[in-house]
Formats: C-alpha cells, structure tokens, sequence
C-alpha cells in the first residue's frame, strides 16, 4: 500500500466526492460537512506520510508510480514526486481542510459545495504529481469544473461573470498546452519510434528540437500558464474571479490555483526547453517586474478589500516568476518558497476578509473602520496576516523575498531594484489597508460584532501559527527544496551552479530568519 | 453472352441488413392490416430486428470467408461490424425516446416510426459496409428517404418544413454524390471500391477526372455530416424534428457517413491521398469555426446543439487529416463519443418539457439543477463531454483526433481546433450557467421522464464517462476495426 502513497492521497478527496454522492439526500448538511472535513484531514494525513518517506537527498523523482493508462496513445498514469512539488502538495493538504472548516456557515446545497471543493483537491494534487504531460493537462483542465462552480454556485453577485471569465481564459490558456504537448507526443513518435507524455522522456526529445521550435513550443507552455499563475497581461481574469468567489474559494485559488501555474513554468518550460527558457529570460523578467509593479499600484487605489488583496497576489506572484527566471539558484529556491509562503499569507488573508464580510456585509472599505474597538483578536490576526505578507522579517515571506531579491540583483541590477519597490508598495496598501479597517471612527451598526468565535479559531490557528513556524525556520522548507532547485540550475544555467555568488546570502536569510 | 457468370451469393455479410429490412416489412404490415396498432407490438418487431441485427453483426466480427461478397459489392470487414453495432444501439436509443415522446403526448403516435426506423438503419449500416459506389448509393438514399419521412412524422408545421428542407437539399447532395460516382467510374473503369483504388494506383499523369470524382463525392457526404459550408440544413431540420428523431439521426447519420467517407477516402481514394488530406483539412477548419460561432448567437438549446454538431463534424475531419490506421481509429473513438453524447443532450432536451411541449429555450433551462437535479446533472455530463472537459470520453475523443492531425504534420489546424473549443466552452457552458447559476423567471415542473428513457438516458452518461476514465476498454476493438484492406 505505501507504494501507493501519492495514488492514496490523490484519489482519497475524490473517494469522499463518491461518497457524497451515494449517501445522496440520506446525509444532512451536518454530515456533508463532516464528511468533507474528515475527508480533506486524512488527506492531510497520507500527504504527511509522504513527507516522512520523502529522502531530500535523493536524486529525481520518488515514490514514482508508473502504469499503462491507454498504452494507444501513449498516455500514462505516471506519478511522482520532488521537492519543488513536495511542499506544493503538503500546503494543499493543508488548506483544504482549513477552507472548508471556513466553509461550515454555507448553507446552499452543502453537499453539492463539499463534493466541488472534494473534487478541486483531486485535480490540484493530481497537478502537482503527474509526471506524464497528458494526465497532468488532464488534472489541470479537471480544476476548472469544481472551480466555476464553486465561483458561480456559490459566490457575489456578479459570480456567472467571474466564473465564465476565470473559465474561459484559463481554456483558452490550456489550449496551448494541450497543443504543445500533442506536438511533443508527435516529435516522441518520430525520435523513440512511439508517441509518449511520459516528462522524463520528454526531456530528451525536446533537447533534440531545432531552437526556434523549442522557442514556440516554450511561448506555448507559457502562455498556459501565465493564465494560470497570472502574469500580466493575462491577469484580468483573477481579480474578478478573487472577488466573486466565496471566501473558500478564494482561499484556494491564491492559495493553491495560482501556484500550479509557476509550478508548471518550473516543472515544464524550465525542464523541457531550458534554452529558450534563456533566450526569453529577460521578456519574462520585464513581464513578471510589471506584474510586480502595477498590481501593488492598482492595489492601491482599491476600494473593495477582497480586489486589494487579489491584486497583491497579482504582485506577490510576479516576484515568484521573477525569481524563477532569474536562473540563480537564491532566485528559484526563493520562488518556489514564496509559493508556499503566498499561499499561506493571501490565504489567511482571504480568510479575514470573509470573516469580516460575514460580520458587516461589506467589503468597502470606506464602509468600515474602526473595528478593532470590538473585534480586537480578528484585527490582530489580521496584521499578523499583513505583516507576514508584507514580509516582516521573522515571518514567512520575509525569507522568500529576500532569497528572491538577492537572487535577481545577482545577474539584474534594474529588476531587482524594481522589485523593491513591489515590497515598499505591499507595506502601503496592505498596511493602509489594515489602517482604515481597524482604527478611525467605528459605525454604529458595526457595534455589537462579535470577536472570532471558536470555530474561526480553529480556521485560523494553523495557518497564522505556519507563518511564524516557516519565518523563524525556513530550513524546514528549503531542506527539501534547495536540492531540487539545484537540480533545476545545472540543467536550465549550468553557469551559474559554480559560481555561488548567493551562498552566502541564503544562510544569511536562513540566519536573519533565525533570530 | 453465354457466360455471363452469376456471381456466388453468400447472404452472412448482410444478415443484419436482412434482418433490419425484413422487420421494417413486417412493422408496415402490421401497420397496414392491424386493426388498431399499438406502440407495444411495433415495439416488439423492431426489436427483434435491430436484436437480430446485432447478434449477427457480432458474429460478423469473427467472419472468416470471403473478404468481399455479393460480386463484391459488400465488404465483410470489422470496420462495418463495429459501426452496425453503435448504428444499432443509437437507433434503439431512438425507439426508447420514441416511447418517451409518445406517452407525453399520445397524439403524435404514428406506427410507421418503428419501420421507419429500421429502414433508415439498414440504410446505415449497409452504407458502411458497401464495397461498392452504386450500392453505396443505393444505401444512402435508403437511409436519406427514410429521414426525410421521419422528419415531417408528425405531419405538423414545422417539421413538415423542415423536411422539405432536408429534402431538397438531400436531393442535391445525391446529385453531387451520383455524379462524382460516374466521374470514379470514369476515371477507374469501376464502381467497385477496391477497383478504383487499384486502378488510381496504377494510373500516372493527369488525374482530372478522378480528382472531380472525388471533389463530388466529398460534397455529397459533407451534406450528410453537415460539415460547413454544407451545413445550412442542419439548424433547421434538427429543430423542426421531433426530438426522438433528431436524436437518432443526428447521432446515427453521422456517424453512417463517416464510416461510408473513411472507407472511399482511406480506400478508393488512398493513391491520391495527398489531394484529399487538403480537402478534408479545409473542411474540418471552416466547420469548427462556423459551427463553434454560429452556435454561440443560439437561444434554442436544439438548434445551438445543431449548430454544435457543424462543429464536433470538424473535429471528426480534423481525425481523418490523418490518413492512417491511427487517424482512423482516433476519428472511430470519436464517432462512439460523440454518437453517445448526442444521443444524451438530445434526449434530456426532450424530457426537458412541461404541459405537453418541449421547453428548448435557454431560460427555460433556468434552475433545472434545483428543480430537476438528476436531468441537469446529466445533461451537465453531456455537455461537458461535448465541450471536451476531462473526465469524459469527449476529452479522450478530443486528445486522440488531435494527436493524430499532429501527428500528420496539421498543427495549425489542431490550434484552430483546440481554439475553437474555447469558443465552444462558451456556449455549452452557458447552458450549465443556467440550470445551476439562475433562477427562473417562469416557474413550471418538469414532468420526470418514465424511468426506461431515463436510464437509457444515464446509461449513455454513464458510457461517456467510463471512455472518458477508461479508453482503454474499446481501444484494442478499435484498432482491430480500423484495418482496411484493398
């Protein structure tokens, strides 16, 4: 059975979906609710058991599955797992029991709800784990559907729109993808004698392609992607989508969506064309610097707190790409740890702003204000969620920017200037955002709100409690990570594995985070 | 004059034409001399035909004589076995919904629906089988009358119009067809498949006259697959139909004509293959995008689905831009999904009615999912099929037509194609957006269909997602049909 490990945590959401659906009207919303949180916890389980078998020292892949889906057309169902996708799983696990823990005052269709967000995890993990190009696009077009529910069942008032758009770009998006991966299947055919997704093999036939080739088919995986992540230009979908989406919705698109887009960059552009991945370095760079720069300025001036926050990841995930293409190995390990730590801190960020609506039925600023007179505990984890995504030092993300920055001021001066200012801008929007929730003259009708109750507690607790773990201890993600990333330098800029100009600079963050 | 040899007749190949036909008279005189015929007994006659049908065609499936029969007008090969068997199905799915539509609204019983039907399919299922243009033909117009008939069933306004429609327009598209069948003749000397294929082999220089054949003989099927531009009858006919009807033959024509189209392209045709990849390539792009856009301006949930079908027809061609075994079984998977999923979205289509008349608006569709949970959960499965979404068989089928044209080299068109599946996205999604996302402004019950259609109904949702999980299950049949010989 342990040799089936990322099988058993992939499948054991969808084996709760089943479930769901055959108890049908027998299971009340109380049980629906139960059932998914009982669920998404084993999964949280098994995906631990998977940290405790996982050898950071080891090379490649592991606890690889591997067996003839439909042998016809080379599809197959190949799992596996390294340490850029380990923690990526491990903070999906974890978050979904946190959403739908924050989930448990829905009240519409409950078991239609739970299955979605039961569904959802099944596509996500299945993301992050297929090695075969095939069943990872299959997974990732599988997100969409619970996704758009869950936006258009269950979100604001202009939910149809915001999940017809998120649904639709993200096709449009994935199109490419399923293109460039039949092309690769073609070229497999060609060079192996037999059409194969299997990524390992894929690796070579891409090595063998003519350069300019290589380069659309690396536009295309792009484009895919950058819907995903989202990289501006292809951004304008997600603030709608942020903002419609119920709060666990929302929760799991920054937390956990958006990060299959900058996994897939890493695991598929960076992996199959590393020479285009460097002859586009600097676009991708000047894309990722605007993304950093205008979503912190269009941040700004937002009125509706749950569109700030939607656009601070549009900033947040910029300087992930940023630091990924950087090609240094501080850059790389800084983005795949400020995937984690941006999942964590938009997600407990998400999850104030719901508990907030819940409370005063807006998400206007100017129509709240002074609310840390009567709910003090809630405002306070909500700067403790504000300085984690700021990046004060101590807290997670301070680790990752910084790697980020250092690694991107090794090999360019501008972007990594530019990239500061995307962290001064955080502290003003973020902070003057908490300002005018928090202090000023309170309404009257916002009087009588009640501080966290228990359940909230428990929502929150966890994940506040891993923003101070992952920023006072960061060697418990970067243990599993550096080796992998390391892994990815010599195979995208060998160069740039030998001379170790950030050695330093990541056991001075590593130190720095210690204090 | 004297020896004029007599050719051999071997009856086994077209046991299940036989069977289809001799019931389809039987059903007629039932009709004609019954005193009162009732939906039971023609029930129970075009069962045993399309049973008898099948059991032979299965035994077809391990035929071991002659590869062609009847002076070689008809070919007994795994291919025609393998598209008897999903004609056959479609057409009892046909009669299911038939009963469905007729305990609804007993008025619009007409006992010749059960020959009928029959006959269309024996038309179908020799179609894919004939070796021989004249034969091929003489099938069509079986199929094609028979249609039209069924089409104008009710004898009401608007189906006797659209089966004038079909009519006149059918009737043109046989002319093509005929005509590109003397122009064959005249460029091989031959009606007879394998001849023509031999002879275009062994011929070199101009070939004129054997590209107009078949230019001609492409029109002629692009009418029956209503590939655009030859698609203009579609919208009509598939919504005047009355909806048992457009279920069965916009599942079952299709999937009829592809077979008949795979057979003269990859066979008859196959020496001139580099002048018919163009041909079919241009027609795959224009219907996908005709068909993905026209469908998107649809407020009628049976003419967007009409429209729908101009386009899953691209897809298929965009299969057969691979002139191989692989290209042809890709574009079989997709023929079995699509011919499954048809039959799904027309068929709740049909139980999608209160108060006697079908409701194919899209805001009638308003709230089905609160109000009709199991139907809209159906047709959810239908359409996300239809719009190519894992876990469906119309992902497998989408995956495995594209990897073929890749594989043939056609990229560009697989980019078009995986496009306009956005564009398609767009308007099967909307229907979802409607049973779950809003409310409706007109509040009626929908009257839940009787059990029997409703399981025909989730049975074929059923086969669209386990060949959306497990291809594998038909792949190996597939490639043993998709052998062609000449």
């Amino acid at each position: 059975v342990t040799d089936r490990l990322l099988t058993l945590t992939t499948l054991l959401p969808l084996a709760g979906l089943v479930l769901l659906l055959v108890g049908g009207r027998a299971l009340n919303d109380r049980a629906a609710r139960v059932v998914a949180l009982a669920v998404t916890l084993a999964t949280f389980g098994l995906s631990l058991a998977i940290l405790g078998r996982f050898d950071t020292a080891a090379e490649g892949f592991q606890l690889v599955e591997e067996a003839w889906w439909v042998e016809g057309v080379g599809l197959k169902y190949l799992m596996g797992i390294d340490g850029i996708s380990l923690w990526l799983v491990i903070l999906t696990t974890f978050l979904f029991p946190v959403a739908v823990l924050a989930s448990w005052n829905v009240k519409k269709d409950v078991r239609m709800y739970m299955g979605a967000m039961l569904a959802l995890e099944t596509a996500v993990l299945g993301s992050f784990l297929a090695l075969d190009m095939l069943l990872f696009f299959l997974f990732f077009e599988a997100i969409l559907v619970p996704m758009y529910l869950l936006i258009g069942g269950w979100g604001g008032a202009n939910r149809v729109y915001a999940a017809v758009k998120f649904f639709l770009f993200t096709m449009a998006g994935s199109a490419f993808l399923l293109v460039a991966s039949l092309f690769l299947w073609a070229r497999a055919t060609g060079e192996l004698g037999r059409g194969t997704f299997d990524l390992r093999e894929l690796v070579g036939v891409a090595a063998a392609l003519p350069p300019t080739t290589g380069r659309w088919l690396f536009v295309a995986l792009f484009v895919a992607f950058a819907v995903k992540v989202p990289i501006f230009p292809l951004h304008t979908w997600l603030p709608d989508a942020h903002t419609e989406a119920p709060t666990a919705g929302s929760v799991l698109l920054a937390g956990v969506l958006l990060k299959v887009g900058t996994y897939g960059l890493i695991r598929f552009n960076l992996s199959l064309f590393p020479d285009a991945a460097e002859y586009f370095r600097t676009a991708v760079g000047i894309l990722a610097v605007i993304g950093i720069v205008y979503g912190g300025a269009v941040a700004l001036i937002q009125t509706d707190v749950k569109r700030l926050v939607a656009y601070s990841s549009v900033s947040h995930l910029g300087f992930v790409v940023l630091g990924i293409f950087a090609f240094t190995q501080q850059g790389i390990t800084g983005g795949v740890l400020q995937m984690v730590n941006h999942g964590l801190a938009t997600g407990a960020l998400f999850l104030l702003v719901g508990m907030l609506y819940e409370r005063t039925h807006t998400r206007d600023l100017s129509q709240m204000g002074g609310l840390a007179q009567v709910m003090p505990w809630l405002l306070g984890a909500y700067l403790f969620a504000v300085f984690a995504s700021v990046g004060l030092p101590g807290l997670n993300s301070f680790v990752g920017e910084f790697l980020v920055i250092v690694g991107v001021f090794a090999v360019n001066h501008w972007f990594g200037s530019i990239a500061v200012v995307g962290v001064v801008l955080a502290a003003v929007y973020l902070l003057w955002s908490y300002q005018r929730v928090a202090y000023g003259p309170i309404r009257d009708e916002h009087r009588d709100l009640p501080d966290v109750s228990a359940r909230e507690v428990a929502v929150l607790a966890p994940v506040l409690a891993l923003l101070l773990v992952f920023g006072v201890y960061p060697r418990i993600l970067t243990g599993a990570i550096d080796p992998a990333t390391e892994r990815v330098i010599r195979h995208v800029a060998p160069a740039q594995v030998t001379t170790d100009v950030g050695g330093a600079a990541v056991a001075l963050a590593h130190g720095e985070g210690g204090e | 004059v004297n020896d004029i040899e007599t050719p051999r007749i071997v009856l086994g190949p077209i046991l299940p034409e036989l069977f289809l036909a001799g019931f389809a008279v039987v059903g007629l005189l039932y009709e004609a001399f019954a005193r009162r015929a009732t939906a039971t007994v023609h029930l129970a006659i075009a069962l045993a035909g399309l049973v008898g049908a099948a059991v032979t065609a299965l035994m077809l499936w391990f035929w071991v004589g002659d590869a062609y029969v009847l002076a070689e007008t008809v070919a007994a090969d795994r291919f025609s076995v393998l598209a008897r068997l999903i004609l056959l199905v479609a057409a009892f799915v046909g009669l299911l919904y038939y009963l469905e539509h007729i305990r609804r609204d007993p008025g619009a019983f007409r006992g010749e629906f059960f020959p009928l039907v029959l006959f269309a399919t024996s038309g179908m299922t020799l179609i894919t089988a004939a070796n021989d243009l004249i034969v091929m033909f003489l099938a069509l117009e079986l199929l094609s009358l028979s249609l039209y008939v069924l089409t104008g069933i009710t004898g009401r306004r608007r189906a006797n119009e659209a089966a004038m429609k079909y009519f006149l327009l059918g009737a043109f598209s046989s002319a093509f067809f005929l005509y590109g069948i003397a122009m064959a003749y005249g460029a091989s000397r031959s009606v007879k498949i394998d001849v023509i294929a031999g002879a275009l082999a062994g011929q070199t220089g101009g070939q004129a006259l054997a590209l107009v054949a078949l230019a001609f003989l492409v029109i002629g099927f692009a009418f029956k697959i209503s590939a655009a531009p030859f698609h203009m009858w579609t919208p009509d006919v598939y919504q005047g139909a009355p909806t048992p009807v457009t279920a069965y033959m916009s599942a079952a024509t299709k999937v009829a004509a592809f077979f008949a189209l795979i057979r003269v392209l990859n066979v008859a045709f196959q020496p001139l293959t580099w002048d018919w990849t163009p041909l079919v390539y241009g027609l795959a792009a224009i219907s996908i995008v005709v068909g993905s856009v026209l469908a998107v301006a649809q407020t009628d949930v049976k003419r967007m689905l009409a429209y729908s079908s101009v386009a899953q027809a691209g897809f298929v061609l965009t299969g057969l831009t691979s002139p191989d075994s692989v290209g042809i079984s890709a574009t079989m998977f997709y023929l079995v999904a699509y011919a499954a999923m048809t039959l799904g979205s027309f068929g709740i289509v049909m139980f999608v009615a209160a108060g006697g008349r079908e409701r194919t608006q899209l805001s009638d569709y308003a709230g089905l999912g609160r109000r009709s949970p199991v139907l809209a959960a159906l047709m959810a499965i239908f359409l996300l099929s239809l719009a190519g979404i894992p876990p469906t068989a119309g992902f497998i089928a989408k995956v495995g037509v594209f990897s073929a044209a890749i594989g043939a080299g056609n990229w560009p068109l697989v980019l078009l194609g995986v496009l306009a599946s956005v564009v398609a996205a767009f308007f099967y999604l909307r229907v979802l957006v409607y049973m779950y996302m809003r409310e409706p402004e007109e509040e009626f019950d929908v009257e839940p269909p009787a059990a029997l259609a409703n399981v025909a109904a989730a049975a074929l949702a059923v086969v669209v997602l386990v060949l959306g999980v497990f291809p594998g299950l038909i792949t190996d049949f597939l490639r043993e049909a998709a052998i062609l010989r000449w």
